[in-house]
């Protein structure tokens, strides 16, 4: 069941997706440009972190800028080998999440290593662990992305 | 400028993994885990912001348990010459947070675009892919949306030891 969140809340997951200030007293700024206290705003943060209602409160590092390689990738598994490819797949510590989607292809992952090497290692040890033609699908551009989700 | 982090960059996402301590006065927290200055830590974490090695400073909300149970992956075959300026359209569109060119894989896959539409439901995710569909028109030969039904797997990103794990809400 969804959370429910107050005004004040929401508010505060609206502002705070990105641009938090990288100045002093930082929770005092964005507090301020919310009408509220340096205090209540680590209070609410705390909270909203604890319910579930945000995973993470932080930086967004770019992966690929550190050095890494990632991928999305995809595969069409029979139904009645779901779980266990999922379980073949999921084992990688390289597949950083996977999805179940309404698709012939419906295991949608992302692979990040370390090396593009090492993400081809992986995607062909998939496919010969599981007999699957791995979908290869990395990012060629990436299309303006704010941070927008409104609650 | 550069864009690659050093060991004292990397001790800082170390420690910002995480995210961010939520005490008044963070960067005095991060730089007592690193043995840095205070000082050190604000100016590589600008820095970093200035470089894109940093997307965005934030919180990353559930979408599921805030109630946006449809997530559709919605994707297009947009013909080549087009898709840079068509991407750039959808990609200014508020509701889409994601929007990337990624390579067909012919015969089985044909779609070069890919859009992401968080939606309360899924009539509210197809309202908006519609909008999308307006502004792809004519140009579009074929679409389609995933639609995600189950969380497999969620863990953050392994980029390397020395940066043991980037979470979740990372760009890839």
């Amino acid at each position: 069941m969804p959370l429910k969140l107050d005004e004040t809340d929401r508010a505060i997951v609206n502002a705070l997706q990105g641009g938090f200030p990288l100045v002093d007293r930082p929770y005092a700024a964005a507090a301020a440009e919310l009408g509220l206290s340096e205090e209540e705003l680590i209070e609410r943060l705390k909270r909203l972190l604890e319910i579930g209602a945000a995973t993470r409160f932080g930086p967004m590092y770019n992966a690929e800028r550190l050095g890494g390689a990632v991928m999305l990738a995809a595969l069409a598994v029979p139904p009645e080998r779901f779980d266990e490819v999922a379980e073949i797949v999921n084992a990688y510590p390289e597949v950083a999440h996977n999805y179940k989607r309404t698709h012939r292809y419906n295991m949608w992952f992302v692979l990040a290593a370390e090396t593009k090497e090492r993400i081809e290692e992986v995607a062909r040890e998939i496919e010969k662990r599981t007999g699957l033609d791995v979908l290869r699908a990395p990012k060629l551009r990436e299309f303006y992305i704010g941070f927008k989700v409104p609650v | 400028m550069s864009l690659k982090v050093d060991d004292r960059d990397r001790a800082i996402i170390a420690a910002t993994q995480a995210g961010l301590p939520l005490v008044p006065d963070p960067w005095a927290e991060i730089a007592r885990q690193t043995g840095m200055s205070r000082q050190e830590v604000l100016d590589r974490l600008r820095s970093m912001s200035e470089r894109g090695v940093i997307r965005r400073v934030g919180l990353v909300p559930n979408h599921y348990k805030l109630g946006w149970m449809a997530n559709g992956m919605s994707v297009w075959d947009i013909p080549d010459d087009m898709v840079d300026e068509l991407g750039r359209k959808v990609g200014d569109l508020p509701f889409v947070t994601h929007c990337y060119l990624r390579p067909r894989s012919l015969p089985e896959w044909p779609y070069n675009l890919f859009a992401m539409v968080h939606g309360r439901t899924r009539a509210e995710v197809e309202g908006k892919v519609g909008r999308i569909a307006m502004i792809l028109s004519p140009h579009f030969r074929a679409f389609d949306v995933l639609y995600s039904t189950r969380i497999l797997k969620k863990a953050g990103l392994r980029i390397s030891p020395d940066v043991a794990r980037i979470p979740h809400g990372s760009k890839v």
